[in-house]
């Protein structure tokens, strides 16, 4: 056993070398190696098919950017609170630079974007998860502009659609970033009060803090295939318990299964379904 | 017999000296009482001490303390009467977490919180304060009442995270939590939070939504278990055994927590900790509740509905 196992890894090292080889002077960015099957995937084609690998289905991941222009009418746009910023409120070891190198990874202040739109030519306002700004974690900055967003769209009584992900609460900003639980749900709760409608989409991964707080508490919940939902993640679960989960687990589809989200949409087909719902709930 | 703690080591040492005196003069029918007394006096001196500097993992360990009282310790404690309810008419009972109403002196409250249990076979029973879906639910059903009937609701909140077993995913886990926190923030009726012992982030905070946010002295209130942030952080070089840096970066002991104004009030703790004087820890408890349900039902209820909400609303930083 242990030397099919050495032959094994043995092949794999092997084939490290050959394949830096053959991609040495390509473009970093004209191959995308798929998550989910690990194919080669040509980026002007993943493009195309919006970040969906073509051979297996998997949904990569967006960034805000990609995602607000996958669902809104075209230019219709308008963000608030741009340069909104943490203060690091617990002066928290490596959080500043951790801050700076994400700004720049990203061009995003932190890991919320917000603002209004028109999807099917309806005025909705619009929160959108950047997940990689420190995986999509929620500080007192997502915090904000996810009361904000809310608040303003009882004011506005226009929709409030969320675009869902992340890894959870912050560590960084420690038992501020858990209060951001409780007040993006309050406010979730005042907008529930006014009547105004709230439509979330999960996106791979949306777990913890997030998902245990105001996502899945939203009245419609459509959900992407294959992403991980759940209050922990399969890893984790697998860990912590010591036990082997079934694939799928914590899965899109095991939340419709079990009745916690109403649909399981593929990437394309969401912005029609919110063109629909938006001609429904008037 | 007491369990020491690690940083209780000096205390340890000397109460086997005490102990150990006690035994062999009362064998040889000695009396130095004056001298067991003196040393009395110093055990309490350098408990003292060592409670004037405790670090925030200190606290960690205080509030997981194996003796330290749970909810229903308080609950029989601090109300003349208390009857339990059971389960939350969807699925089942859950035991991390116990619900009912009962008498605060005179006035009928609603008392919901996490109940760990005390010898192995309760901890497991109660999945060692890990509520459950069903948990959350029969809390929020209690809490119901509670609006309802005009009663306060009181929680106790002590509890190392919520179960995050597939079971608790099927069922809805992150909606349980999120529909209180929901339900609890436009409650129209007060909610006196107390955290008793460890305040296990999500899980906690699902019962932990209300008017008057309260600490015991040496519980503690985080996003995440100390070990689990050193394991995840590079910051700690993904060690857990610097969970104690990690506990004192998350500032999570209740001076800390009230300090960056998430907790509203601290409640001092008999020396040595609660569960040195389980008694005390709860009259104190008792006299504070009644105080601020006093002040608390004074307000109308758009009034402590906006109060509540804008609490909640001001904790964050940001800026441009």
């Amino acid at each position: 056993m242990p030397s099919k196992a050495k032959k094994a890894s043995a092949r794999k090292t092997a084939k490290a070398p050959l394949r830096e080889r053959v991609m040495k002077g390509v473009p970093d960015d004209l191959w995308v190696k798929c998550t989910g099957c690990s194919t080669m995937l040509y980026s002007k084609e993943l493009e195309q098919s919006l970040k969906v690998c073509q051979k297996c289905g998997y949904h990569l991941r967006l960034s805000a950017e990609e995602r607000i222009r996958l669902l809104v009418d075209e230019g219709s746009f308008q963000e608030r609170d741009t340069d909104l910023t943490t203060q690091d409120p617990l002066s928290f070891p490596s959080y500043k630079k951790d801050i700076a190198r994400y700004r720049k990874q990203t061009g995003c202040a932190d890991s919320m974007v917000w603002g209004e739109a028109t999807i099917g030519e309806r005025a909705i306002i619009l929160g959108v998860s950047e997940f990689g700004f420190m995986g999509g974690s929620m500080g007192s900055v997502m915090g904000e502009k996810v009361v904000r967003a809310a608040e303003e769209a009882a004011i506005k009584r226009q929709p409030l659609v969320l675009v869902c992900s992340g890894g959870g609460a912050r560590m960084h900003e420690g038992i501020i970033s858990l209060m951001q639980m409780a007040r993006t749900t309050a406010a979730m709760a005042r907008l529930a009060d006014a009547k105004v409608p709230y439509i979330a989409i999960f996106a791979d991964p949306m777990l913890a803090g997030i998902a245990a707080s105001f996502a899945f508490i939203a009245d419609i919940i459509i959900a992407e295939p294959g992403a991980i939902v759940g209050f922990a993640g399969p890893r984790v679960v697998e860990q912590a318990y010591r036990i082997k989960l079934p694939p799928g687990s914590m899965t899109a589809e095991f939340h419709l299964a079990h009745g916690m989200v109403d649909m399981v949409l593929a990437r394309r087909e969401i912005r029609p379904m919110l063109v629909r719902l938006m001609n429904i709930l008037r | 017999m007491n369990r020491w703690l690690p940083f209780e080591e000096p205390l340890r040492e000397l109460e086997e000296q005490i102990v150990e005196l006690e035994r062999y003069t009362a064998a040889k029918g000695m009396n130095r009482s004056r001298e067991i007394a003196a040393l009395r006096t110093r055990q309490e001196e350098l408990t003292r001490e060592i409670f004037s500097r405790l670090s925030p993992w200190d606290n960690v360990q205080l509030a997981r303390h194996p003796e330290r009282p749970y909810a229903l310790d308080y609950v029989s404690a601090v109300l003349a009467d208390f009857v339990e309810i059971h389960g939350d008419r969807r699925f089942g009972d859950d035991p991390a977490v116990i619900a009912g109403m009962g008498l605060l002196e005179e006035r009928p409250v609603v008392v919901v919180g996490h109940q760990k249990g005390r010898d192995l076979k309760e901890r497991q029973a109660r999945n060692f304060g890990s509520a459950r879906p069903e948990g959350y639910r029969k809390a929020l059903r209690a809490m119901k009442l509670g609006e309802k009937l005009g009663y306060p609701v009181i929680s106790f909140v002590d509890t190392p995270a919520a179960d995050s077993r597939p079971e608790s995913e099927e069922r809805g886990i992150c909606e349980s939590i999120g529909r209180n926190l929901a339900e609890m923030s436009t409650l129209r009726t007060p909610v006196l939070v107390v955290i008793i012992g460890e305040g296990g982030s999500g899980g906690a905070i699902a019962l932990a939504l209300g008017d008057w946010i309260m600490m015991l002295e040496h519980s503690v209130y985080s996003v995440i278990p100390p070990e689990s942030c050193a394991v995840i952080l590079s910051a700690f070089d993904r060690d857990a055994s610097r969970g104690p840096e990690a506990a004192a970066a998350l500032r999570l002991s209740a001076r800390q927590t009230q300090e960056l104004g998430v907790v509203d009030e601290v409640l001092d703790e008999p020396l040595g900790g609660a569960h040195r004087n389980p008694d005390a820890m709860a009259s104190i408890i008792k006299e504070t509740l009644i105080e601020r349900l006093d002040g608390l039902c004074q307000l109308d209820t758009e009034e402590l509905l906006q109060r509540r909400y804008e609490k909640f609303r001001r904790i964050g930083s940001f800026g441009t």
